[in-house]
């Protein structure tokens, strides 16, 4: 009987199991962020605790960031207090740091993956529960809160109970304007936005083989939208190709010994599963968010549900009215006063290169305010370099710096009022995109660009 | 309060995740939606006069779901609640709560209803949960809940600050790291 990937990368980090019953993980990497380590340094001062392992952490700045003008001081005091607050503490504590003039600053979901940080087979976590993104890299990532960004500076390690897993196969063919983004909202909407509750997913199947990793990151970023805590995919050639000659690779003469061991620890092929699920790829349409969470999701040529149609009528109601929404509306026509193209869930290079062959010599609707956000400072260079920025400029984008930008409302990129928002990010509670009465359609890249033209929810396909 | 899939973003809105200390984010619990008040709007839960000075919180199902911030759950207990009653909890939220020494305990659907129905004919009602023995009592209505073992030990030791348990017998982890192939080399 074989073994998952989840269960071979648990045991080899298990240090033991504790007395509470939990397992004591070593954790391969801490990425570190400004907004929830603050009070976890905070209590090693109070301790007296160093960080045990300063060669494990890496730190940088992406949620506070203003993507228009970074000059120093901010101008929102609060988040220069944050800001000045992560510089003292990487200082104090000697941390590996990309601040905001250094060239490997971004998105912490972006850089990790794209300095070579993240690697298969590693255990990881950062105070974000986006962190499942590490996990398209055959990696175990945790997102945690502030007292366990404690727990790990102080011990490098974690207090954790093990995970079931769910096996979700993507089989078949992607139609034309059904990406990545597409698949993860599919899922979410079959399993529910609790289904992944003590599980980790694991995504399989030939499309997610067929996947780059920048896709396969998309998929693995939205787990914690279904409710589970990790999500993975079992490492293979791609990955192994995507690695290769990052900064933090490993070195030449070690490595592909190291590739070897990283497809060692794929799940073998007669593992066994807690669970097993197939999303069959050819009945899949662009995916459009109606509602106040991921899984409030229609197809772009459906219509919106009834509060009658569902066994939660009161949720339903409640949402289609934040929405402004009547039931049995189509979503397609819903106008959008902002295109958002941003977020650790779709602000890499590969994302910006399809929205701008949507955009290329074409013009935003007048009403739209578009904007590009790209995940990294390499990620907006990398685009640059090749014109990317030229064409969103030209079609009526604005080209902005890095960060988390308009995925929730801790900078200056904010919705106003309730302002309808077309987003490549991953979530549409409500006010997430900073105005308590904003509103959010989550979608692909591809489909915030169709809609940014068309001022209104379109089908990507035609223009695909 | 009612609903399912009440999220971090609600619980506190990220524009208040801006500070350096938890300090004061009681004050922001639940803002967005307490201040969508007025007429034709109940009063939310945490604004109903009667409700105050409450240390139980009712909810339903997947409740906590969304991000991780602590900044939630640190809400929810410097307002001054002590424990939560839920049908079921995100997976996050729930360890974070844990960690700062608010336990979330499950119950069924219907016992929440029940619960929740109980509490807002008579606000006066008195809930007492026993985590020990896994039960909750309020006036003649009684029903089972539900604690991971290990959750309610620490709670029962006093043992739920995790920092200080794994830094005993730090020479295991230090094998653990010496095992790693992308520590030691291959």
């Amino acid at each position: 009987m074989g073994t998952t990937l989840l269960k071979k990368v648990w045991d080899l980090h298990t240090v033991r199991q504790l007395p509470t019953g939990q397992t004591q993980l070593f954790i391969g990497l801490h990425l570190v962020h400004e907004v929830t380590s603050p009070q976890a340094f905070d209590e090693l001062r109070r301790h007296n605790w160093k960080v045990a392992r300063p060669d494990r952490t890496f730190a940088t700045v992406d949620h506070i960031v203003p993507t228009k003008v970074r000059t120093r001081p901010f101008l929102d005091v609060m988040a220069e207090d944050m800001m000045a607050s992560l510089e003292r503490n990487v200082r104090d504590f000697g941390l590996r740091f990309a601040g905001l003039d250094d060239d490997r600053q971004g998105i912490v979901h972006v850089i990790g993956p794209e300095l070579g940080l993240t690697q298969p087979g590693m255990t990881i976590a950062c105070g974000d529960s986006h962190t499942s993104t590490h996990g398209a890299f055959g990696a175990v990532a945790f997102g945690i809160g502030t007292s366990q960004v404690r727990d790990v500076l102080a011990s490098q390690c974690l207090a954790l109970e093990p995970l079931k897993v769910r096996r979700i196969r993507v089989t078949g063919h992607l139609p034309k304007g059904v990406y990545a983004k597409d698949v993860i909202l599919a899922i979410i909407q079959r399993l529910g936005v609790h289904g992944g509750n003590g599980y980790a997913y694991e995504y399989a199947g030939d499309v997610v083989d067929r996947m780059s990793m920048d896709e396969r990151m998309t998929i693995c970023n939205m787990s914690i939208e279904g409710g589970a805590r990790v999500g993975y995919v079992n490492p293979d050639r791609t990955t192994i190709d995507y690695i290769r000659g990052r900064a933090f690779a490993p070195p030449a003469d070690q490595f592909d010994r190291m590739a070897a061991w990283w497809t060692s620890m794929a799940s073998d092929a007669d593992a066994v599963y807690d669970d097993d699920v197939e999303i069959r790829a050819g009945e899949l349409t662009p995916i459009v968010t109606w509602g106040v969470n991921p899984g409030q999701s229609i197809g772009v040529h459906d219509r919106v549900p009834a509060p009658a149609d569902a066994n939660d009528p009161k949720a339903i109601a409640d949402a289609l009215s934040y929405m402004g929404l009547t039931a049995g509306q189509p979503i397609e026509g819903m106008k959008v006063d902002v295109a958002f193209i941003g977020s650790c869930t779709n602000a890499r290079l590969s994302d910006l290169r399809e929205a701008a062959r949507i955009v290329k010599g074409k013009r935003v609707a007048t009403h739209v305010k578009a904007l590009v956000v790209p995940g990294s400072v390499r990620v907006a260079r990398a685009a640059e370099s090749e014109g990317l920025d030229e064409i969103f400029r030209a079609a009526g984008f604005e080209w902005r710096g890095t960060g988390c930008s308009m995925c929730l409302g801790m900078n200056p990129d904010k919705l106003e009022g309730d302002q309808v928002c077309a987003s490549s990010s991953n979530r549409n509670f409500k006010g997430r995109q900073g105005s308590p009465t904003g509103r959010t359609l989550l979608m692909s890249p591809a489909m915030v660009a169709a809609a940014a033209l068309a001022g209104e929810v379109t089908d990507v396909t035609e223009l695909a | 309060m009612r609903g399912n899939d009440i999220d971090t973003d609600r619980i506190v809105p990220a524009r208040f995740l801006r500070a350096i200390t938890f300090e004061g984010m009681e004050t922001h619990l639940f803002e967005d939606d307490r201040k969508m008040g007025g007429p034709g709007h109940n009063r939310h839960p945490f604004d109903v006069p009667a409700y105050q000075g409450a240390s139980i919180l009712l909810v339903n199902s997947n409740f906590g779901c969304g991000s991780s911030r602590e900044h939630a759950p640190q809400a929810i207990r410097r307002w001054g609640i002590g424990a939560i009653i839920g049908e079921s909890f995100a997976e996050i939220f729930f360890g974070n709560s844990a960690m700062i020494g608010m336990p979330c305990v499950t119950a069924s659907g219907a016992e929440i209803k029940a619960l929740q129905d109980l509490v807002e004919r008579n606000p006066r009602t008195e809930i007492r949960i026993d985590l020990g023995e896994g039960t909750c009592d309020a006036g003649d209505f009684h029903c089972r809940i539900s604690l991971p073992p290990n959750v309610r030990d620490a709670f029962s030791t006093g043992a739920w600050d995790t920092t200080s348990l794994l830094l005993e017998r730090y020479e295991e982890v230090d094998a653990a790291a010496a095992r790693l192939p992308y520590i030691a080399g291959i």
